[in-house]
């Protein structure tokens, strides 16, 4: 317990001196990243459900940010609560359907929808299309008291959200809502039969998850001024389960190793052009054929049998 | 399927006369401290016994004493096991199920394992011939006329007994020599398991080597040549059935009766 | 000339014709997808790229090897099926006991691997492959292109041979108890683990031909299955697996409903499909020729 706090309060030391090391808007699209896959994980590693399409919520809260501060250029705290209620009601419409199905149905589902909404992105007039929303200015937020434009202010900011996101996910796991849904995962038929409506238990972290990865997609749109259909896209959900699964299912630390990991990684590629996806390809295969626990996964085990419990 | 060819070729050359008079001799089946699990639980603590060509075994036992263990450690269908099982020589143990099955050996399994996708016909049909010598699809429906009458409909639509028939019936076609039947008289009505029992006397004297599992003593003692007795994962008793009589205290308190 | 609600007879017939072409292709892919779920307990991701990979064996014969469309149209598929086949042994068959999420990520990276490899030796930009029975006949109320004609035609006879395989042969009937009971079926004497091989070797043969009948149609391009793919989960969701002959009629009418959207609403055409699912899991949540379970 006291090796976990010691960790906690390093992560959190280096979190708040990283930006005078690394570059701002490297840290903050990893952030938002992190708390994207913790919000998948969510579903996934605690409610055993998998989502195959969550890039719809993050890249149409991205849209609903970008629409509220460009076109009606309103305050970007309005933006992103906007960005975060749209997804939480696509969440909604969507899980709704989506658990009438369980098992591998679930993420061909949720994948489905998700290529409806991409093509929906693709032809609706608030999009931009094939372009996106370009050039989103930053504007300061809490009535003018931060101003956004320094890179390293808004890094605290994003910061801020990043913490908060990922305390609500720790929240929901560790109260008595998240024993039910770990209950469900493990025998969802004892979960009935003890008198949870286990439908209400899935859709209600079915919405949390949609919102949290809402909450993360807006928040990216504002660091990085855009929103494209890259953030809609099947491969963007793709990459989000890559994420959760480098890092660890079920672990809550995971999806966020596995963010930066992966984030790192494009962020050295890129100019490899079409061999990122194969280089992600294959690691999807090396986890799933040999690591299937993930980083943080396979480290603890390895740390436990190095000092045996007691 | 090259591993029998090879333990052929390593036996001694024998002539022809002299090693079928060798192998009829010799049991058909010899199970020696045979053990099982089902992942960590150990089933089977070492089971022996042994099976004459044409003889009619049964293994009793109460629930849980590792009956139908035995029979599917025998087929190859347990997750792990150890220990020796010979047919005809050949050592069983170490090769999947459908190599046994190819060697003479047909399994008819406890929950029939009629399929539902199939209809009575092609239910029948299924297991392929593995030696010469089987029962036609006529021969079949004479021993069971009702499958025959029947054979176009789902084969999971038909009755328990009808079920139990056509589970018996499909594997007769292979011409294995050897019939491994796990309780087919569970759960049927008095005249259906009678006529089971007319049906496994039928097949005795056709020269099937019958492997019976039985909770039901009664029925089995009207079969079989002998029982063997097991209790917690071992053989612990042999009975032969003319001695059934003297024993049948010792027996009632083995099955709990 | 008469006309429909106002929409000329050709831009019905055609939408129409396009519409079966689609639904052709849906019904043969998902038909593959339902018989390797049913054996393997997989959903093969991979199945859009391996379409693909037809499309883009036929080409390479034709343009590298002067293979012409009819020959490829047999060598390609047992070529990808081949590959499907080694992808079986080498991995798939390592995972049958993981949850089946696990299967559909390891064949959506497996998608990624092959699509991003055929991107970069051959871009994305696609290839056109020459008709090979140019031409066509004036119905009067369409121009029907011989080959397209000849697309839809032999889609039908290859699903039905794919049926009649399934539900009337010795080979088919294996398969099929193999589906429900593996372990009984092997004790049998069947090698099942080659049957479990062969069914996918056939899927992904499946897939392939497919691909092959579109390479004329459609540019040949490494993304070409990318999108396909994801419809067809649709498709399947909305058919349910349980049912041959229920992934056919599922596969051509839904192709059928995307051509008339088109026709009459073209906006829509795109995510038809999709608001045909949300009302399938409104109103029969296990598909219209799943077994409720």
């Amino acid at each position: 317990m006291t090796a976990q706090r010691i960790t906690g309060v390093a992560l959190l030391v280096a979190a708040l001196a990283a930006p005078w090391f690394a570059y701002p808007i490297f840290l903050m699209t990893a952030l938002c990243f992190a708390l994207f896959a913790c919000a998948f994980n969510l579903l996934l590693g605690y409610v055993g459900l998998m989502s195959f399409g969550h890039a719809m919520f993050f890249g149409i809260s991205g849209y609903f940010f970008g629409h509220v501060v460009k076109a009606w250029g309103m305050a970007p705290e309005l933006g992103i609560l906007a960005g975060v209620a749209g997804a939480a009601v696509l969440g909604a419409v969507t899980g709704a359907l989506a658990i009438r199905r369980q098992g591998i149905y679930f993420a061909m589902i949720t994948l489905a929808f998700a290529q409806m909404i991409y093509f929906l992105c693709v032809q609706a007039p608030f999009t931009g299309g094939e372009d996106g929303l370009q050039g989103i200015v930053r504007k300061p937020l809490l009535g003018g008291l931060i101003p956004t434009k320094d890179d390293r202010v808004l890094y605290y900011v994003v910061l801020a959200i990043f913490l908060f996101g990922y305390g609500t996910i720790y929240r929901i796991i560790h109260s008595p809502f998240g024993q039910v849904l770990k209950a469900i995962r493990d025998n969802e038929q004892r979960a009935v039969s003890l008198g949870y409506e286990a439908d209400r238990y899935k859709l209600l972290a079915f919405v949390l998850s949609a919102a949290l990865a809402g909450l993360a997609g807006a928040t990216k749109a504002m660091v990085l001024q855009f929103a494209t259909l890259t953030d809609v896209s099947a491969a963007m959900s793709g990459e989000v389960v890559l994420m959760a699964l480098v890092g660890g299912l079920g672990t809550i630390i995971g999806p966020v190793v596995g963010a930066f990991i992966i984030i790192t990684m494009q962020n050295y590629l890129a100019a490899a052009g079409e061999f990122v996806l194969v280089i992600q390809g294959v690691i999807f295969v090396v986890i799933v054929m040999a690591f299937r626990k993930g980083l943080v996964g396979e480290l603890t085990d390895w740390w436990k049998s190095r000092r045996p419990a007691g | 399927m090259p591993w029998c060819r090879k333990s052929r070729q390593s036996s001694k050359p024998m002539s022809v006369p002299v090693m079928a008079e060798a192998l009829l001799k010799a049991p058909l089946l010899k199970v020696d401290g045979l053990q099982a699990w089902y992942g960590e639980s150990h089933i089977l603590h070492g089971v022996d016994f042994e099976i004459g060509h044409g003889e009619l075994v049964t293994l009793l036992g109460r629930n849980g004493a590792g009956k139908t263990t035995t029979l599917k450690s025998v087929m190859g269908i347990v997750e792990k096991r150890s220990g020796s099982v010979t047919f005809e020589g050949r050592q069983l143990v170490g090769h999947p199920s459908n190599e046994i099955a190819r060697l003479g050996i047909a399994y008819c399994p406890e929950e029939r394992g009629i399929f539902s996708s199939l209809n009575v016909e092609e239910n029948l049909l299924l297991p392929p011939v593995v030696k010469p010598g089987g029962m036609s699809l006529a021969e079949i429906y004479q021993l069971f006329p009702n499958l025959e009458e029947r054979k176009r409909s789902q084969g999971t639509k038909l009755s328990g007994g009808e079920q139990q028939m056509l589970a018996i019936g499909r594997i007769l076609r292979t011409g294995a020599p050897l019939l491994l039947l796990d309780e087919p008289t569970e759960g049927l009505a008095p005249v259906i398991v009678q006529r089971i029992g007319e049906i496994i006397r039928e097949l005795k004297s056709r020269g099937f080597t019958i492997l019976l599992v039985e909770q039901n003593f009664h029925f089995a003692a009207t079969v079989a040549d002998r029982h063997y007795v097991m209790e917690d994962g071992r053989v612990v008793d042999m009975i032969a059935s003319a001695d059934v009589q003297q024993n049948i205290g010792k027996l009632q308190a083995y099955l709990g009766v | 000339m008469f006309e429909l609600l106002g929409i000329p007879p050709q831009a019905l017939f055609g939408q129409l014709l396009l519409g079966l072409i689609n639904g052709a292709f849906y019904a043969m892919l998902s038909l593959g997808l339902a018989v390797i779920f049913g054996m393997l307990n997989v959903i093969n991701f991979t199945h859009g790229a391996q379409y693909m990979m037809g499309a883009f064996a036929a080409w390479l014969m034709l343009t590298i090897l002067d293979i012409p469309f009819w020959v490829a149209l047999v060598l390609a598929p047992i070529v990808v099926g081949l590959f499907g086949v080694v992808l079986e042994k080498v991995m798939l068959k390592r995972i049958y006991h993981l949850d089946h999420l696990y299967g559909f990520l390891l064949t959506f990276g497996l998608a990624l691997v092959i699509e991003g490899l055929f991107q970069w030796k051959w871009g994305s930009s696609g290839a056109p492959y020459p008709s090979p029975i140019p031409g066509g006949t004036n119905l009067g109320f369409m121009f029907l292109p011989t080959y397209r004609g000849f697309v839809v035609v032999a889609a039908l006879v290859i699903c039905l041979v794919t049926w009649y395989g399934i539900e009337r042969t010795r080979l088919g009937a294996y398969l099929r108890a193999a589906t429900e009971n593996p372990t009984l079926v092997r004790a049998f004497g069947i090698n099942v683990p080659r049957l479990i091989t062969l069914t996918y070797g056939l899927g992904v043969g499946l897939a392939a031909l497919a691909g092959v009948l579109a390479a004329p149609i459609q540019q040949v391009s490494a993304l070409m299955g990318t999108n396909l793919v994801l419809v067809v989960f649709a498709v399947v969701v909305i058919g349910g697996m349980g049912s041959i002959m229920g992934s056919i009629v599922t596969g051509f009418g839904l192709g059928l409903v995307e051509g008339l959207t088109k026709v009459f609403y073209p906006p829509a055409s795109n995510t038809v499909i999709f608001v045909v699912m949300a009302i399938v899991l409104l109103v029969k949540p296990a598909g219209l020729f799943g077994q409720t379970k």
